[in-house]
C-alpha cells in the first residue's frame, strides 16, 4: 500500500510482522497483543517501535507507553466502522500522542478530511489515489464548525474574529 | 429566524459541490452502490422501491415563507407536485432523479437550506417543541440550542460514521411537545432552585424494535457547556455502542446494557476532560448572539379578547369547531398558535401540494406572519397569529382544504410512508390511517372522543411513532399477507409511556372495526374529563382487550 504522510507520498520506513515473527532490525509495527507480551524487548531495541490496533481497541490500553511509541496505526476494518475516529482524537487530545497516527484498512475517499481533522497524519492508500486528489478531499470544505485535534479555528472563531487559540487541554500541554 | 452569514452560507455551498463530485463518481461507477449508499443518505437520499427519496431538513421545524415557496418549486420542478412532512420535521421527496439532486440541493442552498445528515448513521437534523418561542408554558425558546447543536453536529469529523443513527430533540415547556423522551439524546430547557437557566438531558430513549423511554443523565448542565457535555455522550457511545448487530447499536441498547449509573459515570469522566479543554465551551455572548436571530415579532399590545374573534365564533360553527381545537394559547396576550391540520378526512397524513405551500407563503406575507413550523405530528404551524386575524385566516385555510378542525383529535393520525413507499415497510400504513379517519369522520363524535392520538408504523422501525400512540398500529407481514397489531397506553408527551400489545393482530379489513371497539370501550368507562390514555391508565388493558377480540 502506498503510504501519504504530511501530504506526501513517503517510503514506509516500517514492517508490520505477525505475532509470531521475529522483530526485524528497523522500524516494527506489532499487534497490542505482541506488544504487551514483548514490551520489554521491543522497547530495548535501538529501533521505532509503533503498535497496530484494531478498531475495538483503545489506545488508552497502551498506557503511559503511548510516548515511547513512533506510530500508531489505527484500523479500518470497513469503511463504516467509525471508532478510529475516537481513537485518534484520543490519541491527539487526552493521551498527548505527538508522534504519527496511521490509518490502514478499509476508507474512502470522502472520510480523509474527517480522519485528518481528528489527527491522523499518515494514510495507507488505495493504489489509485494521486495525491492531487487526496488534498483536494482534504480542501473539500473550507471551514469547520467544531473543534477537533487539527486545532483548526472553528466558524465561531473567526466570527469573532478570533487571532489566538484557545488554551489547549491538560494532555496536550503535557505531552 | 436563523439566517445564514458568509461562512454557513460557503459551508452549505460547498457541501453541494461536494455531494456533487459524490453522485457523478457514482455515476460513472467509480463508487459501489455500498460504498454511495452511506454518502448520499448522509445527505438525506434514499433509494425507496420505486424511486429515491429526497429528505430534506427543517431545522427545529422552523420554515420562512420564501422557503415554503421554494419547497413548492421542488416539489413542482423535480417532484409530482407535493411533499410529504415527516415525523422529524422534516419534508421529504418521494421521486426525485438521482442526476437532479445536486441540483435541488443547490436550489435550497439559495434560501439557506440543506439536507445534511437528515439520514446515516450520523447525528441527524435536530428537532424541537413546534411551539417554540409562542407557547404560554415555555421557559425558553428551545431553537437557539438547537441551532448551536446543529452547527456542532454538522459534518463532525468524529462522529459521521456511528455505530447507528443519532437523533437529538430539544424543548423548552412544561407540556412536551418534542417527544424527548423518545429520542437518543434530547435536552429540557429547566430553571435550578437560583433560577438559573441550564439543561437536563436524557439518553437512551428510542422507539424501534425496542422501545425504551430515556434515563436522565445530565441534571443541571450549565448553558456553556452543552456541546462539551453532548461530545461525552457521543464519545463514549461512539466507542462503545454495538457494531455487530444493526437492531442492537442504538444508544439505547448501550444506555440499557451498562445501566445508567455506569453510563452516567463514563459521560462524566470524558466530559471533565473536555470541558477542561475548554474549546468547546459555548460563551454566553454567542449564546445571546444567536438567541437574537430567534426573537419574537414585536407583539402588538392587545387584549386578550378579540371582538372580531367573538364575533365570527358566534357567527360561524365552522371557525367555531376549528377555533375550538386548532388554536393554542399564546404567550402574548390577543394572539394565538395556529394548528393547519394537514389530515383532511380521508387524506394522506403530511401530505401538501406545491399549490398549498404557494398558497400558505402567501398567506404568511398577507398577515405578517415571518414563520412557520412542522410539527412532528406532521402538522404545520402558525406561531404567532393575532386573534382578530383568525378568521380571514380560517376562511383561506378552508378554501385551500386546510382547515380541517380536528388537532389532537381521533383522525390526527401519524403515519409513516409504509410500504407504499419505503423501502423497509412490512405493512401500508397510509390506507389504514385514510379509512380510520373516514371512519371517524364525523365531528360530533370525534370531539366527543376527545384526545386521542392514534400512530400507525408500517414496520417496527417505528417511523410512525407506534409506541407513543394512545392507540398504537403496527403493521407486520404474516406469509405475505399484512396484519396489523394493536398497542394501547403509549404517549410521547412528558407522560412518557409505551404502549402495551393487545394481542394478535387484525387482518387489514378487521383494523378498523378493532380499533372503533376499542374506542366504544372507553366511551362507556370513562369517568369524568378522563382522556382515553386515562381510562387505559386506569381500567387496565383488559376490557379493550375483551372487546376487540370478541367479534374477532
Amino acid at each position: 500500500m502506498p503510504l501519504i504522510r504530511d501530504g506526501i507520498f513517503v517510503e514506509d520506513n516500517f514492517a508490520t510482522i505477525a505475532d509470531g515473527e521475529p522483530f526485524p532490525a528497523n522500524g516494527t509495527i506489532v499487534s497490542l497483543a505482541r506488544f504487551h507480551k514483548d514490551r520489554e524487548a521491543l522497547l530495548a531495541r535501538n529501533a521505532p517501535v509503533g503498535v497496530r490496533l484494531k478498531s475495538e481497541e483503545s489506545p488508552e490500553a497502551l498506557g503511559e507507553d503511548v510516548h515511547r511509541l513512533s506510530v500508531v496505526v489505527l484500523e479500518f476494518p470497513k469503511f463504516r466502522d467509525g471508532r478510529a475516529f475516537s481513537w485518534a482524537r484520543i490519541l491527539r487530545t487526552r493521551l498527548g500522542f505527538t508522534g504519527e497516527i496511521r490509518a490502514a484498512g478499509h476508507f474512502l475517499y470522502d472520510q480523509l478530511a474527517f480522519m485528518h481533522r481528528v489527527g491522523i497524519d499518515a494514510f495507507e492508500v488505495p493504489e489509485n489515489i494521486t495525491l492531487p486528489e487526496f488534498h483536494r478531499a482534504l480542501g473539500e470544505m473550507t471551514d469547520v464548525y467544531q473543534p477537533s485535534a487539527d486545532r483548526r479555528k472553528t466558524i465561531r472563531q473567526l466570527r469573532a474574529g478570533f487571532e489566538t487559540l484557545p488554551s489547549l487541554p491538560s494532555g496536550e500541554r503535557a505531552g | 429566524m436563523y439566517r445564514y452569514d458568509e461562512f454557513d452560507a460557503r459551508f452549505v455551498t460547498e457541501r453541494v459541490a461536494q455531494f456533487r463530485y459524490q453522485v457523478e463518481r457514482r455515476l460513472s461507477g467509480e463508487l459501489t452502490e455500498d460504498e454511495f449508499k452511506p454518502l448520499r443518505l448522509m445527505n438525506g437520499l434514499y433509494l425507496q422501491l420505486h424511486a429515491y427519496m429526497l429528505r430534506i431538513a427543517v431545522p427545529y421545524g422552523t420554515l420562512s415563507a420564501r422557503q415554503l415557496r421554494m419547497l413548492a418549486h421542488i416539489a413542482r420542478k423535480y417532484d409530482k407536485g407535493y411533499g410529504h412532512f415527516t415525523t422529524r420535521q422534516n419534508i421529504q421527496f418521494n421521486w426525485p432523479k438521482l442526476v437532479d439532486v445536486p441540483d435541488i440541493l443547490a436550489d435550497l442552498a439559495t434560501v439557506e437550506m440543506h439536507a445534511l445528515q437528515t439520514s446515516g448513521n450520523c447525528i441527524r437534523n435536530v428537532t424541537a417543541d413546534h411551539f417554540a418561542g409562542a407557547a404560554a408554558d415555555e421557559i425558553e425558546d428551545p431553537r437557539p440550542i438547537a441551532e448551536i447543536i446543529r452547527q456542532w453536529s454538522s459534518l463532525h469529523p468524529e462522529f459521521s460514521y456511528l455505530p447507528r443513527k443519532f437523533k437529538i430533540a430539544v424543548g423548552g415547556a412544561a407540556h412536551d411537545r418534542a417527544a424527548l423522551k423518545f429520542h437518543d439524546v434530547a435536552v429540557e430547557i429547566v430553571k435550578n432552585e437560583a433560577g438559573e437557566t441550564g439543561y437536563r438531558v436524557y439518553a437512551g430513549g428510542g422507539m424501534g424494535r425496542t422501545p425504551y423511554v430515556a434515563h436522565v443523565v445530565g441534571d443541571f448542565v450549565a448553558t456553556t457547556d452543552i456541546l462539551a457535555f453532548l461530545e461525552a455522550v457521543m464519545r463514549v457511545y461512539n466507542q462503545s455502542g454495538r457494531r455487530d448487530n444493526m437492531y442492537k447499536s442504538r444508544i439505547k441498547i448501550l444506555v440499557n446494557a451498562l445501566g445508567p449509573e455506569e453510563m452516567r459515570r463514563r459521560i462524566e469522566r470524558e466530559f471533565a476532560e473536555i470541558r477542561a479543554g475548554g474549546t468547546l465551551e459555548v460563551p454566553a455572548e454567542e449564546i445571546a448572539r444567536i438567541t437574537d436571530y430567534f426573537a419574537p415579532p414585536a407583539f402588538e399590545a392587545l387584549s386578550d379578547v378579540s371582538p372580531e374573534f367573538e364575533a365570527t365564533r358566534e357567527a360561524d360553527v365552522d371557525f367555531r369547531a376549528w377555533s375550538d381545537v386548532n388554536l393554542a394559547a399564546h404567550r402574548a396576550p390577543g394572539y394565538s398558535i395556529v394548528t393547519i391540520s394537514l389530515k383532511p378526512i380521508g387524506g394522506v397524513p403530511g401530505d401538501a401540494s406545491h399549490e398549498q405551500l404557494d398558497a400558505l407563503a402567501e398567506l404568511m406575507d398577507k398577515f405578517g406572519i415571518a414563520e412557520i413550523r412542522v410539527s412532528h405530528e406532521q402538522n404545520l404551524v402558525l406561531p404567532h397569529v393575532r386573534k382578530k386575524d383568525l378568521s380571514a385566516i380560517h376562511a383561506r385555510l378552508a378554501e385551500l382544504g386546510l382547515a380541517t378542525p380536528n388537532a389532537g383529535l381521533v383522525t390526527d393520525i401519524i403515519a409513516c410512508p409504509g410500504l407504499d413507499y419505503c423501502d423497509l415497510a412490512n405493512a401500508r400504513a397510509i390506507p389504514i390511517a385514510q379509512r380510520l379517519s373516514e371512519r371517524f369522520a364525523d365531528l360530533k363524535r370525534q370531539r366527543d372522543i376527545g384526545e386521542l392520538k392514534i400512530k400507525i408504523s408500517g414496520c417496527i422501525n417505528a417511523c410512525g411513532h407506534h409506541h407513543a400512540g394512545h392507540i398504537g398500529i403496527l403493521g407486520v407481514d404474516k406469509k405475505g399477507v399484512e396484519f396489523y397489531q394493536l398497542q394501547l397506553g403509549g404517549s410521547g408527551a412528558e407522560d412518557a409511556s409505551i404502549g402495551e400489545i393487545l394481542g394478535p393482530g387484525f387482518g387489514e379489513h378487521e383494523i378498523v372495526d378493532a380499533v372503533e371497539r376499542v374506542v366504544d370501550v372507553y366511551l362507556e368507562r370513562r369517568e369524568g374529563s378522563e382522556r382515553f390514555l386515562d381510562t387505559v391508565r386506569r381500567v387496565g388493558l383488559e376490557p379493550f382487550k375483551e372487546r376487540a377480540y370478541a367479534a374477532h
